[in-house]
């Protein structure tokens, strides 16, 4: 099993990546950690003809404390968020759940950005993200733009990034001292969930299900129930209402009605744990 | 360059240069240029953790790497673990006492994978992060219940000599 050929581009600046974006466009395929897309070419079921690997962009990387919240670049290994203590102070939910994505080794290698823009529907980042309120910074050749969390993540594999852009950072707003809750069930430690749920407190809750349909998604009735500070067990009820009408992902691992049923327990465990932190 | 280049890896302290397409994974770089083969490749996915190496001291996936990502770094395998003479490292010890393998194939990569998470994460507190810490590496032969034991004797070993 080897990856089909392809011309290999490491660009030391973010200019460089963009301009070879820009001129080869759909061929070109930009390579993170390569924890996703490796696979993929090993597979043979992605064979770009141009690979741009970021990692020589020392740019991308890093990640600092701002405006009370957090400016994580796109490059930032999934491993930093483990043990950075501004993770820990401005978005500890961060902490929590990089510590269900895949195993160290792959933590150690994979970024924080590929993980984003890949967009697995099961992935836990993306739900943390878009939980948080954060907002994803997208460069071109033409320029930049800033795109919410909300209007980010379109479907399976899919967002609103365009081909010649490239995702350099992401913005996490003020969260500190707001009640905040992580849960999800794998069938064995790394392995991609089979349903999640992450939860911020505040004037407007967030809660957030993942791998429960294409994307992650806001559990409008678990928020407006988080929002009238109802019991763990309200937020479990008014979830399993909500998403009866959804058509939620079915695979070997688990049917979509077990799947509905997941996301309303995990609501109800995230919520729980989020009270008890905004409380203490 | 869909080309190939010359690729130069120092490898076990051992500089390895090649000429190679940019597509060749750091694997079988490690196993075909290097000629180092105890370095096992099982799914060449990132799923089961035969291929661990260390890079720059990290442990990561070695097939989930091109060759050219590592020009100019430092790959640490398998076979630096023991002594020159054949004298077996001490987590090698641990694994041959507690009979941590049968077939083989996947040890390599457990080993990586504990000297690599001792370093980065500490010794694990109990079974339960042992455990943990062995989540990311597949055996198919020993049930995991020996390999749990060879890292708590390896790091009681550690504890009472340090």
């Amino acid at each position: 099993m080897k990856p089909p050929r392809f011309e290999y581009h490491a660009p030391s600046t973010l200019a460089e990546a963009l301009g070879l974006l820009d001129e080869h466009g759909d061929e070109a395929k930009v390579l993170a950690g390569g924890q996703s897309l490796v696979p993929l070419m090993n597979f043979r079921l992605a064979r770009p003809d141009r690979v741009v690997d970021l990692n020589g962009v020392a740019e991308l990387a890093g990640l600092r404390e701002e405006d009370g919240g957090l400016l994580i670049g796109a490059m930032t290994r999934t491993a930093a968020l483990e043990t950075s203590p501004s993770v820990a102070a401005r978005a500890p939910l961060l902490r929590d759940a990089v510590r269900f994505v895949g195993h160290f080794q792959i933590r150690n290698r994979g970024t924080v950005g590929g993980s984003v823009a890949h967009a697995d529907p099961a992935a836990e980042l993306p739900a943390a993200f878009l939980a948080l309120g954060a907002t994803f910074t997208a460069a071109s050749k033409s320029g930049t733009r800033t795109i919410a969390a909300d209007d980010f993540f379109w479907g399976h594999f899919t967002t609103a990034l365009q081909a010649d852009e490239i995702l350099t950072e992401i913005r996490v707003p003020a969260t500190a001292g707001r009640g905040y809750g992580f849960a999800e069930l794998a069938r064995r430690p790394g392995d991609f969930a089979l349903g999640g749920v992450a939860c911020v407190l505040g004037e407007a809750p967030r809660v957030v299900a993942f791998g429960l349909v294409a994307r992650p998604v806001r559990l409008a009735s678990a928020e407006t129930q988080a929002a009238g500070g109802a019991t763990a067990d309200g937020v479990r009820r008014a979830v399993t209402e909500e998403v009866q009408g959804l058509d939620a992902t079915s695979d070997l691992h688990a049917g979509g009605d077990y799947r509905k049923l997941l996301a309303a327990e995990l609501a109800g465990r995230a919520y729980a744990q989020a009270r008890e932190r905004a409380a203490a | 360059m869909m080309e190939r280049s010359v690729v130069r890896i120092t490898i076990n302290g051992e500089l390895v240069e090649a000429l190679v397409e940019p597509r060749k994974l750091l694997a079988d770089f490690i196993r075909e240029d290097a000629g180092l083969t105890g370095t096992h490749l099982g799914c060449e996915h990132g799923v089961c953790g035969a291929c661990t190496i260390l890079l720059d001291g990290v442990a990561v996936r070695s097939c989930l790497l091109f060759a050219p990502q590592a020009e100019g770094r430092e790959v640490r395998t398998v076979e630096s673990l023991a002594a020159r003479d054949g004298t077996l490292h001490p987590l090698q010890r641990a694994f041959h006492e507690t009979h941590a393998l049968q077939c083989g194939f996947c040890t390599p990569g457990f080993l990586i994978s504990v000297l690599s998470s001792f370093e980065q994460h500490g010794p694990p507190a109990d079974d339960h992060e042992i455990r943990e810490l062995l989540s990311g590496n597949i055996c198919r032969c020993t049930g995991y219940h020996n390999i749990v034991a060879a890292v708590r004797l390896y790091r009681d070993r550690l504890a009472a000599t340090a």
